[in-house]
């Protein structure tokens, strides 16, 4: 998987308990995992200064599953 | 009351209300961060609070300058968390709206509620980090009664009040509180350069019949930070000898 993944995975993992294998690429954020919007801002929050990229909040309703959020940063890294 | 060894921050917390709320935690073993734009008075207040048996650090901070704030929140978190923030900064500028100029409106504004928006903004996070904190902004009854001549300073701290409800509404879940304490009419170096007549005439408003101290603001801020208050959010606590009910 990727590096991407990995530390969206992680970020679920360390900062919301979620079980590990839960997360895939489809899982809802907020359905799936339980996530709720301080969750997402924290999230978005340390993707931002990760990977030195911005997600505009208008973004943030987009991006329901993992692999939304994976997909759009590997978007903007340009991978 | 407080448990031991816990990471504070007093903003304004070398003179007046900031000051003996400073000293009140300085029983409980603290580290105690205090801002303030001066220093004056600070090595007698350091010296107290160490022989309370806490340790304290003093940073030259201007709340209202957000950049600066960002920083110096940085700086403690690198090290250390925050477990209770006190949002005493403030200031006054007094005039009837019709002769208030524009620098005595934005100047309040922006130290009384930018100033508490600053602070709880670059901290907020690190105690969701952590799954708790609490942050305790000191308003006035001033914001909930208004007065004449304090337009400004009343605006402010109702704002601090409506900010300190929605805070608590949006950060309740990561077992942060936040409230507010309306303090009414406190001894301080600035009251108390009021002539008796004016004192006297206060005072017969309060129920209790006599103007505040400080360490009754600073008694209810340990309460509020305690695990004794650990059911009590978004409140505002008056402490005001019953002057507003």
């Amino acid at each position: 998987m990727s590096k991407v993944f990995e530390f969206v995975k992680t970020l679920l993992v360390e900062n919301m308990q979620i079980d590990e294998s839960k997360i895939n690429m489809d899982a809802n954020i907020i359905e799936d995992l339980g996530a709720d919007s301080l969750d997402i801002m924290d999230i978005v929050n340390d993707i931002e200064k990760e990977f030195n990229v911005t997600i505009p909040q208008d973004q943030y309703e987009n991006l329901r599953t993992v692999g939304d959020v994976v997909n759009f940063v590997e978007d903007k890294l340009g991978k | 009351m407080l448990n031991k060894g816990l990471n504070i921050l007093v903003t304004g917390g070398v003179r007046g209300i900031g000051k003996a709320i400073s000293l009140a935690f300085s029983k409980y073993e603290s580290n105690i961060y205090i801002w303030d734009i001066n220093d004056n008075g600070f090595d007698e207040l350091k010296s107290t609070i160490e022989s309370n048996g806490s340790k304290v650090f003093f940073n030259k901070v201007n709340i209202a300058d957000f950049a600066q704030v960002e920083k110096a929140v940085n700086d403690i978190l690198e090290s250390n968390n925050i477990d209770i923030v006190i949002n005493n900064a403030g200031i006054t500028k007094d005039n009837l709206l019709m002769g208030m100029k524009e620098d005595e409106w934005d100047s309040v504004i922006t130290v009384n509620l930018k100033g508490t928006f600053n602070v709880s903004k670059h901290i907020i996070r690190s105690m969701i980090k952590k799954r708790s904190g609490c942050i305790i902004n000191i308003a006035s009854v001033i914001g909930l009664m208004g007065n004449k001549g304090q337009a400004n300073y009343a605006a402010s701290k109702a704002g601090i009040i409506g900010f300190t409800k929605s805070l608590a509404k949006e950060v309740g879940s990561r077992n942060i509180r936040v409230n507010a304490i309306a303090p009414g009419f406190i001894e301080t170096e600035m009251t108390l350069k009021l002539s008796e007549d004016v004192i006297k005439e206060y005072s017969k408003m309060i129920p209790l019949k006599r103007m505040g101290k400080a360490d009754d603001v600073a008694d209810l801020c340990v309460f509020l930070a305690s695990d004794m208050a650990k059911y009590i959010t978004g409140q505002v606590i008056n402490c005001d000898g019953g002057m507003l009910m």
